[in-house]
């Protein structure tokens, strides 16, 4: 018989110091691109296949909820990427945080409404030892009935619409909607067509965006964190 | 008799062979097609790979294909048939039962009837949502018309098949309790025992193959990475592939060198990811969380490497979208090579854990003949004695040059699967190193210049065989594209590895196949 829990024990904490401390290990977050200024900006914005890209008189502005990452601005002759991921921001309608006795515990109903994976393979790791969600008195749980939040993911297809209504109507006030991913915020590259709604505020209320194809843990973390009034909100739009 | 031969043999009134060489083409009259698709099968061991329809003028041209043949000499088979639009095409599914799941689809996106097909209607298109009669993937469909009262979401009511006193159905899905992906399970059982399970897909549906139609490739690239993101390179590389056959571009020796090692990470990644579902479906925390360590520092190792953690953006049309600087390509290597051993003694471990063997051993089994039966692809398949894999059958890319070891076992139980994803995912890292070791210098990209065309690409993505076929027209317009997906294969075959068993295996059985839903649904 494996002696499973000493093993465990003896690989000791694995998790990161974020956000006591900065997290900077290569790779935990895929970047995103900046603004740059006219002066500075050689790039091309017709690159960008998505519109996250927008050349204004004073150089070249960011819509980080469009962007998907494919990386066709970075590098050479592109735009600065910053290797950041606190990108979670309050949508226009959005209701705030949640009430301040949600602070030190809130629940998380996830619900998958036509990712492609990569989202949902994210979302899985956010309470894997690397990242720990637990550590916040933040939990996922089985049942709309005991959430505070509801995670969603994906650009909402015809078939999901009806179980995502269901699955918010069943959730007891105070309740929030935290959507990840460029597809649940507008569609993403799926956009609206006769299989997808593209984006969730079109079915139900949304409060916080976390942009990002996918957003990587530490955002999706980040945007829980708002949720529950425990982080500032980063702004989406970045402007030269 | 070789393949070769044989096709030269059945040439006359109803087939026409139209090429024989650097892949097999033949054309023949609907009413031909049962036949020759179940003597490709049944005599001359080919597997049936993926069916694609297109809508052209009043008619609909239907492209079945297969690949098989002996030895080195295995070919890419197409056999296609042209029918008018409501006219009935026979179906192959009773005689290639592979097929089932091609042809409902067919049904219910173009309205084709396949006579004799036991099962169409409500597959795709949920008739709680659509009404009958919509096809969407009919050339005159237009994608961006969204649908009026929307989500309305009639009841659906599943039929029975248990008549037993106390007998009831237990949906599973599609918002799950857990993480796990949109879809639904119905579990029909007397009390304990699961003795009829309906698989019901496609919640996921996001017409990825329809809003690629009057695309130009870069913009489809991006869908065909994103609609099943953790096996997003080898996607995106068949897809480019396709294009590639189109134009007869020829890709640097250096691209194909590190398309062939990246792949072998996403394998590497998406089989741990695999491993530590299995480890949770069965409460082995520890060992999950190691999975999962793991996972996460091969994501980290993609992003730090390629920019992006799940692979997104580096593969395009002709080689790679830029090259990878030396020091990453330094880390791939150094990691990758740490990876085999501690994957040996993770194996151990849990081989040395009783309990775990319990829930796996003799769980959801998959024989050799249900696998050949339902045409079960990728380590699903090579867990039920199927050496069907297309890195060796059909090398592409540097496979041809660097081969895997196949990983090859025949119960076709939970455990037998377990063992070819940690034979696979030791031997993806072994042949990363071995690529990055043997890399040449050169380009990384050549033009891929549009031409007017057809073509197939495929690749042995993580889960199984996927096969992209695109047509391209001249002004290098996408007209039509079609993923025959290794999710879509094997979901098929899913229920028939529940049936018999308890309730508290269906996780772990689930976990044991290691499909993404996105990947099937599209």
């Amino acid at each position: 018989m494996a002696d499973w829990v000493l093993k465990g024990l003896a690989r000791g904490i694995r998790t990161t110091g974020w956000p006591a401390r900065v997290e900077e290990t290569p790779g935990v977050t895929p970047g995103r691109p900046g603004a740059v200024s006219r002066d500075d900006s050689p790039a091309d914005v017709g690159v960008c296949p998505t519109h996250a890209l927008e050349q204004s008189a004073r150089g070249i502005a960011v819509d980080f909820g469009r962007c998907v990452h494919c990386q066709r601005c970075r590098g050479e002759g592109g735009v600065p990427w910053q290797d950041d991921f606190e990108w979670a921001d309050w949508s226009t309608q959005s209701r705030g945080p949640l009430p301040a006795s949600f602070r030190r515990s809130i629940n998380v109903r996830y619900l998958d409404a036509g990712s492609c994976g990569g989202c949902m393979g994210e979302a899985r790791l956010i309470d894997a030892p690397s990242y720990n969600l637990h550590r916040f008195g933040i939990f996922l749980t089985a049942t709309p009935r005991d959430a505070d939040v509801l995670l969603v993911a994906g650009p909402v297809t015809e078939a999901m619409r009806t179980p995502l209504r269901l699955t918010y109507e069943a959730m007891p006030e105070p309740r929030r909607v935290v959507v990840m991913g460029v597809c649940a915020i507008n569609g993403g590259v799926f956009g609206q067509s006769y299989a997808c709604v593209g984006g969730v505020d079109a079915v139900i209320p949304v409060d916080i965006l976390v942009p990002g194809c996918p957003p990587p843990p530490l955002a999706i973390i980040h945007g829980l964190l708002l949720a529950a009034g425990r982080a500032e909100a980063a702004s989406l739009e970045r402007a030269p | 008799m070789t393949l070769k031969d044989f096709i030269s043999r059945i040439a006359g009134p109803e087939v026409r062979v139209l090429q024989s060489e650097a892949g097999i083409r033949l054309e023949s009259t609907p009413a031909a097609v049962p036949a020759l698709a179940a003597r490709l099968v049944e005599e001359k061991g080919c597997e049936f790979a993926t069916l694609v329809v297109e809508h052209q003028g009043d008619d609909f041209e239907l492209h079945y294909f297969f690949h098989g043949g002996e030895g080195n000499a295995t070919h890419v088979v197409q056999l296609t048939t042209r029918v008018a639009v409501g006219d009935q095409v026979p179906a192959i599914s009773d005689r290639v039962h592979a097929a089932d799941w091609d042809e409902r689809e067919a049904e219910d996106l173009f309205e084709i009837h396949f006579a004799g097909h036991p099962f169409l209607g409500d597959f795709v298109l949920h008739d709680t949502e659509w009404r009958e009669g919509v096809a969407p993937l009919r050339h005159d469909f237009d994608p961006r018309q969204q649908r009026p009262n929307g989500g309305r979401g009639g009841t659906w009511v599943p039929r029975r098949v248990l008549d037993e006193p106390g007998s009831l159905v237990f949906p599973v899905g599609p918002v799950w309790g857990g993480d796990s992906e949109a879809g639904l399970w119905l579990l029909e059982t007397p009390g304990e025992e699961i003795r009829q399970a309906h698989t019901r897909l496609f919640y996921k549906h996001r017409g990825v193959e329809k809003i690629a139609e009057g695309q130009y490739p870069e913009s489809a690239l991006l869908l065909a990475e994103r609609f099943s993101g953790n096996s997003a390179f080898g996607h995106g590389l068949a897809f480019c592939q396709a294009l590639e056959s189109i134009s007869g571009t020829a890709v640097p020796p250096r691209a194909l060198l590190v398309r062939t090692a990246l792949a072998e990470l996403e394998r590497l990644r998406y089989h741990a990811a695999v491993i530590a579902e299995i480890a949770g479906s069965t409460a082995l925390a520890v060992a999950k969380a190691w999975g999962q360590e793991l996972e996460e520092e091969l994501l980290r190792l993609s992003g730090e490497v390629c920019g992006h953690r799940y692979l997104f953006g580096v593969v395009a049309p002709g080689g790679l979208a830029r090259d990878l600087d030396a020091g990453g390509l330094a880390r791939l290597r150094s990691v990758t090579a740490a990876v085999t051993e501690r994957l040996d003694r993770f194996e151990h471990l849990l081989e040395r854990s009783s309990s775990f063997l319990d829930r796996l051993e003799e769980m959801g089994t998959i024989t050799p003949e249900l696998a050949r039966s339902y045409g079960v692809v990728g380590p699903v398949g090579r867990a039920s004695g199927s050496s069907m894999d297309l890195r060796t059958r059909l090398p592409y890319a540097a496979y041809p040059d660097f081969t895997p070891r196949p990983a090859l076992e025949t119960e076709g139980d939970g455990y037998a699967r377990l063992r070819v994803y940690f034979h696979e995912a030791r031997e993806a890292a072994i042949l990363v190193a071995a690529l990055l070791d043997n890399l040449p210098e050169g380009p990384v990209r050549a033009a891929c210049e549009p031409l007017a065309g057809a073509g197939l690409g495929w690749v042995e993505a993580p889960a199984g065989s996927a096969f992209h076929w695109l047509r391209v027209d001249e002004k290098g317009v996408i007209r039509r594209w079609r993923a025959g997906t290794p999710g879509f294969r094997n979901w098929h075959a899913f229920h028939r590895a529940v049936e018999g068993a308890a309730f508290q295996d269906f996780p772990i059985i689930l976990a044991s196949f290691g499909l993404s839903v996105a990947e099937n649904d599209r």
